[in-house]
């Protein structure tokens, strides 16, 4: 995506600034150097992935550069899209992923709403509580939430641990507080003026939600969606906590713990599972990004 | 279309009363303007009315019933916001039929009121655009379609015309008055422009600190000001305010404003002002088209004066000129063509005919 900007903001830039100034001139070759700087460092971690998984287990042991791949094969993308256990551990991570995202927005759009909007008594003190528990971290939270499904289960019976579902409980203590706070942010963003045009024409609290404030907040919302998948879907020490059954793992704790097999780490396929499975948040982010950015609320109000 | 009433109408703020019991009766089919200085509680009264904000004490009532606790849908009023507030994501026509839609009308019904509105709103070609695709004034239009297709019993309008340049906001004005012409709706209108509230308004209220300083037509409100502060804030440039004080000579009755500058009062206004004490300190209002260049033919009642000009202004179709009597700034008007020059004398006539007389202390005029 970087590279992509650059490369089509550069020669236009140079035309349209030929006469600037020297001082921003070197403000816009600095930004430049940054940027390059920056995107070796974020691109090399991923480009090394793409170079290993297209190695065979013998090539990566051998002593050749690393940066090169000598006899490129397809095996450990064949192995893995063939093995039903990976599929399942994909299959487990959208799920758990969907329908975690689903929750969030069914909880946090409606709890920002409130919280923005219809003032009532304690909601600013609400508001911030609910960022607060997002600051606690899960490394605190996860033996005390694990207890809990533990007494849960000793007095109802039903057992949760150990089952995918359990993330769709645990999961939303890390989203819902974190996407309500940015709809809040957004929410607050829009104009009083809208909601109240809206009341007098007629549309309930629910309605105004519906109707005015999701389709203004787009941008909010999807940022927030992505927010929401992209912690799902990489979530690491709850699942391996929650859930130890092969067929119950999603993909990041699935990948290590079958793919290592005592001290014998299959590379290859451990590259080629985190590149595939890093391949739906980057799937998201490239569809909805141009809506991310759009500003939807221009020409609601003067300015 | 319906009359609307406010009753005794308080509204606080924890400690703080914005609005302190106004009383008005606005009629079927009228054009009330509330104008005041910012804070005045005019806008605040407006909301109230709408059911924006509820009310801490008295009522409000649209079409004889009471609404103090009828929700905003339900009051059957529109509104117009000072920055349109337009539903970014609808077009046009969305926008303007937001409430019929919700209001489950038939689509043909909410086609042709649409079509109505856009036609008198000269709209009729906007109405599949964006509201970012429109211009301030043209998003002021939409805004004002949206309350008209609605048909309710009371437009509210909230500075509407405050975010347009000065050209935009006249023809604007023109057309506000034209809409009410055609669809005749109760209207209240608030502003803190004297000039909208003068040449929209049936009847103008002016507000103050919360409370109503004077109800009156535009000509009344012009003419006889009830308070110091109506009479400033009506009419640009504003009345002269000049310390003086009434006193006898020979058997007639006059303003003395300095020590060698006193005017006999004409007749009809020396029987008005005759009880006034004549020790009380008053203030002498007068207009600046009031203050002219003296002719040489002078009318009964006005009275010729010299001053030394501080300042002038020409205006084009004519010139403002302001001196100095004492220790008050005094605007007059002139002709472009009286010589008026900075720093030098001219010679100058004051119209007592339409004088004013106030109390410096209470503010009342007298």
């Amino acid at each position: 995506m970087a590279t992509m900007t650059i490369d089509k903001a550069g020669p236009t830039r140079k035309v349209k600034y030929g006469s600037m100034s020297r001082d921003r001139a070197w403000a816009l070759r600095w930004s430049y150097f940054f940027l390059v700087i920056f995107v070796i460092f974020f691109l090399t971690p991923p480009v090394y992935m793409l170079i290993t998984s297209l190695k065979s287990s013998a090539e990566i042991s051998a002593a050749t550069n690393p940066w090169w791949v000598s006899r490129p094969t397809l095996d450990n993308y064949v192995a893995l899209l063939t093995s039903n256990q990976f599929l399942r551990f994909f299959w487990n991570s959208a799920i758990v992923s969907i329908l975690v995202v689903s929750i969030t927005m069914l909880i946090a759009v409606p709890a920002a709403f409130a919280l923005s909007r219809m003032r009532f008594w304690g909601s600013t003190i609400l508001g911030t509580g609910v960022f607060l528990t997002y600051l606690i971290p899960e490394t605190l939270l996860f033996i005390p939430l694990f207890k809990l499904f533990v007494v849960f289960s000793d007095w109802t019976g039903i057992q949760l641990i150990n089952r995918w579902y359990v993330l769709l409980f645990i999961y939303p203590t890390l989203t819902v507080p974190f996407c309500t706070w940015i709809m809040i942010g957004y929410f607050a963003s829009i104009p009083k003026e809208l909601d109240e045009a809206a009341i007098i024409d007629g549309a309930s609290w629910f309605q105004t939600l519906t109707r005015i404030f999701i389709p203004v907040a787009l941008p909010g919302l999807i940022a927030a969606t992505i927010f929401a998948f992209t912690v799902s879907w990489a979530q690491f020490l709850y699942p391996l906590v929650f859930t130890t059954s092969t067929d119950q793992l999603v993909m990041p704790v699935g990948i290590i713990t079958t793919l290592i097999k005592g001290d014998v780490f299959n590379w290859g396929q451990i590259m080629t599972g985190a590149l595939l499975g890093a391949a739906p948040p980057l799937i998201i982010y490239a569809f909805l990004m141009d809506y991310y950015i759009a500003g939807l609320t221009a020409g609601a109000t003067k300015g | 279309m319906a009359e609307v009433s406010l009753r005794k109408v308080v509204k606080r703020y924890d400690e703080v009363e914005a609005v302190r019991g106004i009383d008005l009766d606005i009629a079927d089919h009228e054009f009330v303007v509330l104008v005041g200085p910012s804070g005045c509680g005019k806008s605040t009264t407006l909301r109230m009315i709408a059911g924006l904000e509820d009310i801490s004490d008295g009522d409000i009532l649209i079409g004889g019933d009471v609404v103090n606790d009828v929700p905003p849908k339900d009051r059957d009023i529109a509104m117009v916001f000072q920055n349109y507030a337009l539903y970014p994501h609808m077009t046009v026509a969305e926008n303007m039929s937001f409430g019929l839609r919700l209001k489950r009308y038939p689509k043909a019904e909410i086609k042709a009121r649409i079509d109505e509105a856009a036609r008198m709103l000269d709209i009729s070609e906007l109405i599949d655009r964006k509201p970012k695709q429109l211009s301030g004034g043209q998003r002021q239009r939409v805004a004002m379609g949206r309350a008209i297709v609605r048909n309710p019993k009371v437009f509210l309008f909230d500075e509407p015309l405050s975010n347009l340049d000065a050209k935009l906001r006249v023809q604007m004005r023109i057309e506000i008055k034209k809409v009410h012409q055609k669809v005749r709706t109760t209207t209240v209108y608030v502003t803190h422009d004297q000039v909208e509230a003068m040449t929209l308004a049936d009847r103008v209220v002016v507000m103050n600190h919360g409370r109503i300083e004077q109800i009156g037509t535009p000509n009344e409100l012009y003419h006889n000001p009830a308070t110091r502060f109506v009479a400033s804030f009506i009419g640009s440039p504003a009345m002269n305010f000049i310390p003086c004080q009434l006193e006898d000579a020979a058997g007639k009755l006059q303003v003395r404003l300095t020590d060698k500058l006193a005017f006999p009062l004409p007749p009809a206004r020396a029987s008005r002002y005759q009880k006034i004490s004549r020790s009380d300190k008053l203030l002498l209002g007068i207009r600046p088209e009031h203050v002219t260049e003296a002719s040489a033919h002078i009318e009964p009642g006005v009275e010729p004066f010299n001053a030394t000009l501080d300042v002038t202004e020409p205006m084009g179709m004519e010139t403002l000129i302001y001196f100095n009597m004492h220790g008050a700034q005094v605007c007059g008007r002139v002709s472009p063509n009286a010589g008026a020059q900075d720093g030098a004398p001219l010679r100058l006539a004051v119209d007592l005919n339409n004088m004013h007389l106030l109390n410096e202390v209470t503010g009342a005029v007298l």
